[in-house]
């Protein structure tokens, strides 16, 4: 769906496919994890969109294509209508200046040698910020901007000394820092407490909405996605199954996998104590040898024998601007 | 850096620490007093021998070691001509010269040697010198005369026709006291005994200078050896070049094995294989007989054979050590997200991976030092020390030609296996200290 591929668009993937090859003995080629298997959408500047899927979904190797750490096996990234796949190494290192990584865990992407100040200052060091007063005071606005206040008692402090919380707001500072147009946070709240996660999904939503950035957000909880993403797009065996805004998904949920999601939130109303989710059965497909045709049929409690098993589905529309990957909608 | 500071605060809570950095600031304090007291060249001229040394005893036992158990051996004197007066007399022609060389000589053992080194000054011809010994007891020995052309040296320890008038080697002879019951034990007669020199020059213009020199059986604080030269020297320049030898080795392995290490773990596929298969291939070479072999085929350069140590070292044991710590570190989270932010290979090899092990390293390193300083010592005790540079090493092996604690020269075996022995212990006591600061988890058990 190439629906927004106009002078606002700032990130898209065409027909991106990530697979990773598998090995036997360590050189005989055994077939291929296919991570990332055809995705196509694209980001709007200035959106917030949220990627849902469970885990293995292939949400985290799709970030990790979309920040160039992994090549893609087919497809383009366009990024501000360059291609990814062509840029040399300079303009692949300014490419990563443009765009900022939140990580999942945040004491692990964290140099534990290194105090605050330093985390925050090797962006700016890696792209050429010389001068050290200037650097002093990017360090200082980023720490202030993540609510790290005051930022010169938090310079000297190595990552073993803060909270989860307070380390993921100094992993955000660090994508800040080189001022980006856009920021992939990669399940920015699974290993943090529960008391801490909104705030720093707040932070987040408020930077993003402050600064005019394009936030990609990755997560596998669906309860929280609509106070902080416009869209949705749902993963499935390394596919986006579907993508609306993120009332009209939440609310019209459209693929039977979306519905199985939206049905297992915990939602704590007396009433629901005896009712039992229709929760699908099974696994998650491998990503090495996933299932022909539709990849939830398996687990699909509308699963039709002779089409759903045999021919991928295509995007269909079955509401307006809300895509579904399903031959219920055909 | 604040947390290495940190680190080195904490290591004043142990007492070894303290100790060893004690012992290593000694050696270091050593090292540098004696590179500027004795410069290089001097050090290596010294050590070379020859007349720098004609007034040392031969195999002298230092002078604490002699006093600590009670014995009052001889120390070296030497009487020259400038400190007395002469007697002058003129004659048509000539003078006659009459040089009294006495000395005070109050020890009960007989000195080791005695020689008389002549100078002739502003003459053409030679003068004719008579040699008289003059006992405390007034009686007189006349050694001999000659015609003394220039510089002359005149070996009375080694005058067979005295010896033989005398009944005893000259110092012998001419020191004993002659009413001392046995012969074959002659005691030392003690007072002021004189050479006097009866010098008749052909010339009015010439003079002579003469040095008399009593050898003692102790030197100074390190001895003497075989050949005359004072052990201190190559004790003292043994400190630096030792240190230095072990520094740089010990830097010069680690530091290129963990970033080789390193390079590896990155970069993975064909460049790590490389570095696996070389490291396995050399970890099998043995590296002594492998000096051995350059020492004797090429040369015994410490600064050759440095570069061969250092080059064996690289692809060593510790390349796997390494492999194995930095492979998880490889997959931090922290080093994706350097990558992602647009750090280069390089960086992240040498600003993110590198420091992770340092805390390893560097207990590693320092016990490491004194390993590459008894390696440099064992190949000079095996004959491959540096031949011109004075080395602990070639003492010991000097010690070891000369059958040294055969001899009974323990002094000459003892002072730098103690120096190596306090290097070892320095390096080791700080280094095991370093260790539990660095890696706190030891110290529980």
């Amino acid at each position: 769906m190439n629906r927004d591929t106009t002078a606002e668009t700032l990130l898209e993937a065409r027909d991106l496919h990530t697979w990773f090859e598998l090995r036997q003995w360590g050189f005989l080629r055994a077939g291929h994890v296919r991570a990332v298997d055809g995705v196509n959408f694209a980001l709007r500047r200035g959106e917030a969109v949220a990627f849902v899927g469970e885990s293995g979904c292939g949400k985290s190797s799709l970030a990790r294509t979309l920040l160039g750490l992994h090549r893609p096996t087919r497809g383009e990234v366009v990024f501000e209508g360059g291609h990814l796949e062509a840029l040399d190494k300079r303009g692949l290192k300014t490419y990563r200046a443009r765009v900022g990584y939140v990580q999942q865990d945040p004491y692990g992407a964290l140099p534990p040698f290194m105090d605050v100040g330093r985390i925050l200052s090797e962006p700016l060091i890696i792209h050429g910020v010389r001068d050290r007063e200037t650097r002093q005071a990017r360090v200082r606005a980023a720490l202030e901007e993540v609510r790290l206040t005051p930022a010169e008692s938090y310079l000297s402090k190595f990552p073993h000394q803060l909270s989860g919380g307070q380390q993921q707001r100094v992993v955000i500072a660090r994508a800040l820092v080189l001022e980006p147009s856009m920021i992939i946070a990669d399940e920015p709240v699974s290993m943090l407490d529960a008391s801490v996660r909104v705030e720093i999904l707040r932070l987040l939503r408020n930077i993003q909405v402050e600064r005019g950035l394009t936030l990609a957000f990755i997560t596998h909880d669906l309860s929280t996605v609509r106070h902080f993403a416009e869209r949705i797009f749902v993963m499935y065996g390394g596919r986006i199954v579907e993508q609306a805004e993120v009332n009209e998904l939440l609310d019209h949920p459209q693929h039977p996998y979306t519905q199985a999601l939206l049905a297992a939130i915990p939602d704590p109303d007396p009433d629901n104590a005896d009712r039992e989710h229709a929760v699908p059965g099974g696994e998650p497909p491998s990503l090495a040898n996933p299932p022909p045709g539709c990849r939830f049929h398996p687990r699909c409690p509308e699963a039709m024998a002779g089409l759903c098993d045999r021919d991928e589905p295509p995007d269909f529309e079955p509401r307006p601007v809300h895509l579904s990957a399903c031959w219920l909608h055909r | 850096m604040r947390r290495w500071l940190e680190g080195l605060k904490q290591l004043r809570r142990y007492p070894s620490a303290v100790l060893g950095m004690l012992l290593i600031l000694f050696l270091v304090g050593l090292s540098v007093y004696t590179v500027v007291a004795i410069p290089y060249s001097q050090a290596l001229d010294l050590w070379r021998g020859g007349d720098h040394w004609r007034m040392h005893p031969v195999n002298a036992s230092p002078v604490w070691a002699d006093r600590l158990r009670g014995g009052d051996l001889p120390e070296t004197q030497i009487i020259s001509s400038d400190e007395v007066t002469a007697r002058v007399q003129e004659f048509p022609g000539g003078r006659r010269l009459q040089i009294p060389l006495g000395f005070d000589y109050q020890s009960s053992a007989f000195p080791s040697e005695l020689n008389l080194f002549l100078r002739v000054h502003d003459t053409e011809r030679p003068p004719f010198v008579r040699f008289i010994w003059q006992a405390p007891d007034g009686s007189e020995q006349v050694i001999g005369g000659r015609r003394v052309a220039r510089d002359e040296r005149v070996s009375i320890s080694q005058d067979w026709g005295l010896e033989r008038r005398l009944g005893h080697v000259p110092h012998v002879g001419l020191m004993m006291d002659p009413g001392s019951g046995n012969p074959s034990q002659p005691e030392v007669l003690t007072g002021i005994h004189t050479m006097l020199l009866d010098v008749v020059m052909f010339d009015e213009a010439g003079s002579v200078s003469a040095d008399l020199v009593v050898y003692g059986r102790v030197h100074g604080i390190a001895g003497t050896d075989h050949q005359r030269r004072d052990l201190m020297v190559a004790l003292m320049w043994g400190t630096p070049v030792a240190l230095a030898f072990g520094l740089i080795a010990a830097v010069g392995t680690t530091v290129t094995t963990l970033v080789i290490a390193a390079m590896g773990v990155w970069f993975r596929g064909w460049v790590d294989a490389t570095i696996q298969r070389l490291t396995e291939v050399n970890m099998i070479l043995p590296m002594l007989p492998i000096l051995v072999m350059v020492g004797t085929l090429y040369s015994t350069s410490i600064w050759l054979m440095l570069g061969v140590v250092v080059a064996l070292g690289i692809f060593s044991a510790g390349i796997k050590m390494y492999r194995a710590m930095l492979l998880p570190i490889r997959e931090a989270p922290y080093i994706e997200a350097a990558k992602a932010y647009g750090a280069g290979d390089a960086r992240i090899i040498l600003r993110y991976m590198v420091p992770r092990v340092l805390p390893v390293l560097i207990p590693t390193f320092v016990t490491l030092i004194p390993t590459f300083v008894f390696l440099e010592a064992s190949l000079a005790v095996l004959g491959l020390g540096d031949p011109v540079l004075p080395t602990w090493g070639k003492v010991l092996n000097d010690a070891q030609e000369q059958s040294a604690l055969y001899n009974g020269f323990y002094y000459w075996v003892v002072s730098p296996a103690a120096l190596l022995m306090l290097t070892g212990l320095g390096f080791a006591m700080l280094g095991f200290a370093l260790d539990r600061v660095f890696n706190p988890r030891l110290r529980s058990l």
